[in-house]
């Protein structure tokens, strides 16, 4: 495995370059945040070594300010984080039988490292496992330096850098897109978008995630029959 | 009121806790994919598209079409990386194209 690894890495490297734009700059700001909030450096280190979730560490700052309340950080957690439970069951298969670094890449698979592990195939000379956790690897590293580097210098950052988050909403446009191409993916790439959009509209931006996986559920069991013919043609 | 330091890495130990949950529990329920339910076999061969398109909404959820700029940077930047990919295919520059005009649009224009 860790000979196999350098090359892996090297073809791994050129898919999650947006992924290293987008983890630079917004671990850069969750870094300046923690500072601003008084936990330096070492902090963020931390939490993004360990926590290794973006949204979940953003709303982890307000925990970490305010009065002690565990169970509060617990069911933050849970929901904040519950879209994770998605990525696991559809990577079962996947996952079954990758050995050793399995705990690791399940430990480490954020909304971007699975986007590219559902919709990337490493070219056919390059290890699968090593792949997989060439991916996982780079994009938690970006996560952390970003994050740390923010903390260090963000307040001597002078660039502009308003907007610049666009780049994980344009990369998760593109996974989409990607995964467009293949016909048994549209039915439940619509289901997804319809009731996440659904569920938005009644639940709110702070709400809707849980209503709408469930939704998605519902709806992926009602229309099994039909999208099971899909699948498997 | 501040944490103590015991109490920050308290709550750092159970946000870490709780995100490992979300994420080992379908490992944990079925630890053989081969001998889950054909049901939830079913569902891990359709929901990686579904996830995808859960997370494109997630991503946009702040917009609100009510106030200036109704969602316009969003929507022309995403417009501009689809024809993008539709036209070139290339993941860079469909990412790249797309956030440097989402960044021109709320830096100079709106």
């Amino acid at each position: 495995m860790l000979k196999k690894l350098p090359n892996a890495m090297r073809a791994a490297f050129p898919h999650t370059i947006p992924v290293l734009t987008g983890f630079l700059f917004l671990g850069a700001a969750y870094g300046i945040l923690m500072s601003n909030a008084g936990y330096g450096w070492t902090w963020t280190l931390l939490t993004s070594s360990v926590v290794f979730a973006g949204a979940l560490q953003f709303v982890g700052i307000g925990l970490l300010t305010a009065a002690f309340d565990p169970l509060l950080a617990f069911l933050i957690a849970l929901s904040v984080n519950a879209r994770h439970l998605f990525y696991g069951i559809s990577m079962l298969e996947k996952f079954n039988s990758i050995g050793k670094i399995k705990p690791y890449l399940i430990f480490g698979m954020c909304d971007e490292t699975f986007s590219i592990l559902c919709s990337t195939e490493p070219p056919t000379n390059i290890d699968k496992r090593a792949f997989m956790l060439s991916v996982t690897l780079l994009n938690q590293s970006y996560w952390v330096l970003g994050s740390v580097a923010g903390a260090l210098i963000g307040p001597h950052l002078a660039f502009n850098t308003q907007g610049i988050y666009f780049v994980m909403t344009a990369f998760f446009v593109v996974v989409f897109l990607n995964q467009w191409q293949t016909r048994k993916n549209r039915s439940p790439a619509l289901i997804g978008v319809g009731a996440a959009l659904v569920s938005l509209l009644i639940f709110g931006a702070e709400n809707f995630i849980i209503p709408a996986m469930a939704l998605i559920v519902v709806c992926l069991t009602v229309f099994r029959k039909k999208l099971t013919t899909e699948v498997d043609e | 009121m501040m944490p103590t330091t015991t109490q920050a890495l308290i709550i750092i130990g159970i946000l870490s806790i709780g995100t490992a949950i979300t994420r080992f529990l379908p490992f944990l329920l079925f630890p053989n994919a081969k001998s889950a339910p054909r049901y939830v076999h079913y569902l891990g061969k359709v929901l990686p598209a579904a996830a995808i398109g859960l997370l494109v909404v997630y991503c946009l959820r702040y917009i609100d079409l009510t106030t200036s700029p109704r969602g316009i940077p969003e929507g022309v930047a995403i417009l501009a990386v689809v024809l993008l990919h539709i036209w070139k295919k290339n993941t860079l520059i469909s990412i790249a194209a797309g956030t440097v005009i989402y960044m021109l649009l709320v830096q100079f224009v709106f």
